[in-house]
């Protein structure tokens, strides 16, 4: 057995573990579940953006067949469940609408009945009597504090936070003397994740008066204790179950109003209740995105050295400020603005305002707020270029935060751990080969035709986080990992996490695999079950791999560790003496003496001798630092004038994303985020119009992206480790959608510049580019 | 009412509601959950199955009463035992699938894709597809998927 070759299973592209049996449609997700007695919750929505509630009248819902029971906010508020805290623990939502609504489709009432038909006809009998009242559909006229939104709270403004960082002196006086200055109102549009499986939940309590509670959710330990917290069940008496998710995106974090009906429902009913929202449901109620209106201003030398960067945000967070950031961190990474570029001076500031419309402004595949940040960073940069009359690589190249100054200390205070930008942009300027483009660009614009080249050269900043900093409701956001091994070298490794489509059964797997010498095949992974995982703080924020994939490296140690003194006993050798090399234990210097994790494992149950018996360890992982994700991306665009069409030609993607676990998950993972940002850069937005009436409620006029819009994407790859990683790696999963907006704008704004165009805020649609070149043409000719 | 469904073989007969969609009867009635519903707009064909062993339907376009005597074919009916079928095989091979939510839809679309057309060319493929929505892959590997089943299949052929 000696003689078997070393596992090295880190960066093998491994096919998924987890794929038979979604291939099979033996995928377990909360809406397959079907307990018996079980009841559908439907909810009540308001039709009204502002709105007092005169009057709800059940009568006729309970005249429904099949209706068993409606519930509205002043019975939650009697049972003292009125509201729901949100995660950071600013502000607190109405579970259902208690005296007014502030959104259009607010929860106002629950119905509970004995089939999902039942539920909505019992649901469009509630008859709610509303007096409308003035809409506020804007973070401006909120400004003004003439309509107060939320006189529930102390404070009678419409103002709900200020935050800054940085240097706000230094940064002014840099502005003030820089020779070259643009500034640039950058919106980043309300856009919705909206991953294919909506939210939902079943709710049961069972003989023993344990709340069962399955959930779509992305962090289950987060809702276990944020459920005990509100609900006063005591936490042992809570099982929260995350079975298989449906993509989550940041939509699966927060905990929603029909998760607290369901309970409530299941408790007074005393029989299961599912609740699984409708498309319009999510796309008008759970937890949209962005909504940042990005004042952005940057100082620069005549040469192009940049001096300054200041920008003013103002946030658009909708009725509630349901905003899933850590509790220090109200506009979470935003600090991470100042992106890839050594600024002397910077200052980021943002202030957010309720208005009538849905709460949320959750991380939507990005770490908190780092999508806003680097789209406006990367955006600024090209209009600055413009100004400088400068290759807007050129520019990028020169600003550089350089390979020898890491750790980098950035203006706005984040420790940059490694990258090498340079070498990443040289990567990617050779690839998509940047001199011919530009002299096909060139000889292009002389015949007039439009076609663009757009960077971004992003840096990410996520893996939260060092407890120092970060948590959710008090709770640090470290995270965890329970490995066991069995007797026969097979093993199960259970983590806080939770994979809702990124590959965590195969890559923590490999893990394992890589540390202990054993065969990933047979490492099980589980995930999203409170009762055997140990607590974490789940997947979102590409936190996963930075910390939970370290605490699964470092319980593998542990293991190891234990496994070295069975493999003494084993040698005959006092523990000293045996060494981990070339995945086994070996007598030191004499390689031929050596015996593999796999025997160990079995002598760890037979052959133990003074040694406590059995294989397992766990470990809490408190990251010392965030990880710094960066990338090279480069657009090539074409534009019909007549149309406004814009042909994505080419696409290049270079990561690096520190040390790859799998790179058939990560390219996966790439080509997603790729095609999201494309999403969002072209298509993606929820409107509100003046009166608050939301005017992009399902998939037709929500528009995703298909098969057929989507440019097909090149990538390839730098690997610079974190340094303080125990595996090096950083994360992935979210880069792609934080990196590629700008590159598509960028690229769109470069085609038009010969227009006159300098800036565009997306979503790019055919008819806002043909606008663009029809005005333009009108001015010019 | 009573309707009479063969899905996957085996015939199913159910006293169902008239309006229950043929996706919900799916799920619910035969309890074949591998159909997914995802949009309320037959948007997003996650719910795609094949109907009478041609044609690739949005199940939750038709009612249960419409499938009355016809055969319906669901993602659970496409492996041969533990031999998966090549479309299930190209989309593992080729990590066509991340969180597998839209994958039920997108195979029983390309069984009828292939069937139709046994040679598509990537664009063919991109066109056949454009009625599932995926979030999560980017469609390239799901292309690549197909284009794998396509040569296994002519080759078994």
């Amino acid at each position: 057995m000696s003689d078997e070759k070393p596992a090295g299973c880190l960066g093998k592209a491994m096919k998924r573990k987890e794929d038979p049996r979604f291939l099979r449609g033996k995928g377990h997700y909360v809406d397959d579940i079907r307990l018996p007695g079980m009841l559908y919750l439907s909810l009540v929505r308001s039709p009204y953006p502002h709105a007092e509630i005169k009057s709800i009248d059940i009568g006729d819902a309970m005249k429904v067949s099949g209706v068993v029971a409606v519930i509205t906010g002043k019975d939650l508020e009697a049972a003292g469940l009125g509201w729901l805290p949100t995660f950071h623990g600013y502000d607190k939502q109405m579970v259902l609408a208690i005296g007014k609504v502030l959104f259009q489709y607010q929860e106002v009432a629950a119905v509970f009945a004995e089939t999902r038909g039942a539920a909505a006809d019992g649901a469009e009998a509630v008859q709610v009597d509303y007096a409308p009242l003035p809409v506020v559909a804007d973070p401006f006229t909120s400004k003004t504090d003439q309509i107060i939104l939320r006189p529930d709270r102390d404070a009678k403004t419409n103002h709900i936070y200020h935050w800054e960082v940085g240097d706000k002196d230094k940064t002014a006086t840099a502005l003030a003397s820089s020779p070259k200055k643009i500034k640039e109102r950058i919106w980043f549009q309300r856009c919705h994740p909206a991953p294919l499986e909506p939210c939902g939940c079943v709710a049961e309590f069972d003989a023993m008066g344990r709340l069962q509670f399955y959930v779509t959710s992305q962090a289950p330990h987060v809702y276990r204790t944020a459920l005990a917290l509100v609900t006063g069940i005591p936490e042992d008496k809570i099982h929260v179950v995350s079975p298989d998710i449906g993509g989550g995106f940041g939509n699966k974090v927060p905990v929603y109003p029909g998760y607290v009906c369901a309970i409530v429902g299941a408790l007074k009913i005393g029989r299961p209740v599912k609740w699984i929202e409708t498309r319009t449901e999510n796309l008008t109620s759970t937890g949209f995105a962005r909504d940042y209106h990005m004042d952005v201003e940057i100082g620069a030398t005549a040469e192009g050295r940049l001096t300054a960067l200041h920008v003013a945000t103002t946030a658009d967070h909708g009725a509630f400020d349901a905003a899933a950031d850590p509790t220090k961190y109200p506009a979470g990474m935003f600090g991470v603005v100042t992106g890839s570029y050594d600024f002397p001076a910077a200052h980021a500031e943002v202030d957010a305002y309720f208005t009538n419309k849905a709460p949320g402004g959750i991380a939507y595949r990005c770490s908190f707020r780092v999508t806003e940040a680097s789209y406006a960073i990367e955006r600024a940069m090209d209009i600055l270029a413009d100004e400088l009359g400068m290759d807007a690589a050129e520019l990028r190249r020169k600003n550089f935060v350089r390979k020898d100054k890491f750790p980098y200390p950035s203006a706005l205070g984040f420790t940059y751990d490694s990258g090498d930008y340079e070498k990443t942009l040289g990567v990617a300027l050779d690839k998509i080969g940047y001199q011919a483009l530009l002299k096909e660009q060139a000889e292009k614009r002389a015949r007039g035709e439009l076609m663009g080249i757009g960077f971004s050269t992003f840096t990410e900043v996520v893996g939260a986080g060092p407890s120092k900093h970060f948590d959710i409701l008090g709770i640090k956001m470290f995270d965890s990992a329970e490995i066991r091994i069995h007797p026969t070298g097979a093993g199960i490794v259970r983590t806080g996490t939770k994979s809702q489509g990124q590959g965590h059964e195969t890559t923590w797997a490999q893990i394992v695999g890589e540390e202990l010498g054993l065969d990933p095949q047979n490492i099980m992974v589980e995930e999203g079950d409170t009762d055997t995982a140990p607590y974490g703080l789940g997947t979102y924020a590409s936190r996963s791999t930075p910390v939970a994939g370290g605490a699964i490296a470092l319980a593998a140690r542990r293991v190891r560790e234990k496994a070295r003194k069975v493999a003494a006993h084993m040698l005959e050798v006092g523990e000293d003496d045996v060494e981990w090399k070339d995945y086994k234990f070996q007598v030191k210097g004499v390689p031929a003496k050596s015996v593999t994790m796999k025997e160990v494992a079995f002598a760890a149950y037979t052959n133990m001798a003074q040694n406590e018996p059995g294989l397992e360890a766990s470990y809490y992982y408190d990251p010392p630092n965030m990880t710094f994700p960066s990338g090279a991306y480069v657009a090539v665009v074409d534009i019909d004038r007549e149309t406004g069409e814009v042909k994505v030609r080419r696409f290049l993607a270079v990561d690096d994303c520190g040390t790859i676990i799998n790179p058939l998950v990560v390219e996966g993972q790439i080509h997603g985020g790729l095609t999201e940002g494309f999403a969002i850069a072209f298509m993606q937005e929820i409107q509100y119009d003046k009166d608050g009436n939301n005017l992009n409620t399902n998939f037709t006029d929500y528009l995703l992206p298909t098969s057929l819009e989507t440019p097909a994407w090149e990538t390839d790859k730098t690997v610079t480790p974190s340094p303080h990683h125990p595996i090096g790696a950083k994360g992935v999963g979210e880069s792609p959608n934080v990196g590629s907006p700008a590159a598509f704008v960028n690229a769109v704004v470069d085609a038009l510049s010969p227009l006159g165009v300098r800036h565009l805020d997306m979503p790019l649609t055919r008819d806002k580019v043909w606008r663009a070149i029809r005005a333009a043409q009108v001015v010019t000719t | 009412m009573k309707v009479n469904v063969t899905v996957n073989g085996v015939p199913y007969e159910r006293e169902v509601e008239p309006r229950t969609l043929l996706a919900y009867f799916l799920r619910e009635d035969c309890g074949l959950t591998g159909t997914h519903v995802g949009c309320d707009t037959s948007s997003c064909g996650c719910c795609v199955v094949v109907l009478d062993s041609e044609r690739a339907v949005k199940s939750c376009s038709m009612f249960a009463v419409q499938a009355d005597g016809h055969q319906v074919q669901t993602v659970e009916g496409l492996a041969n035992g533990g031999t998966l079928h090549p479309l299930q095989q190209g989309f593992w091979d080729q990590h066509g699938l991340q969180c597998g939510y839209c994958t039920p839809g997108m195979l029983m679309t390309s069984v009828a894709l292939l069937k139709r057309n046994p040679n598509p060319s990537e664009s063919d493929i991109r066109e056949g597809l454009a009625g599932n929505l995926c979030r999560c892959t980017g469609y390239q590997n799901i292309v690549k998927a197909v284009q794998q089943a396509s040569a296994a299949m002519g080759v078994q052929a």
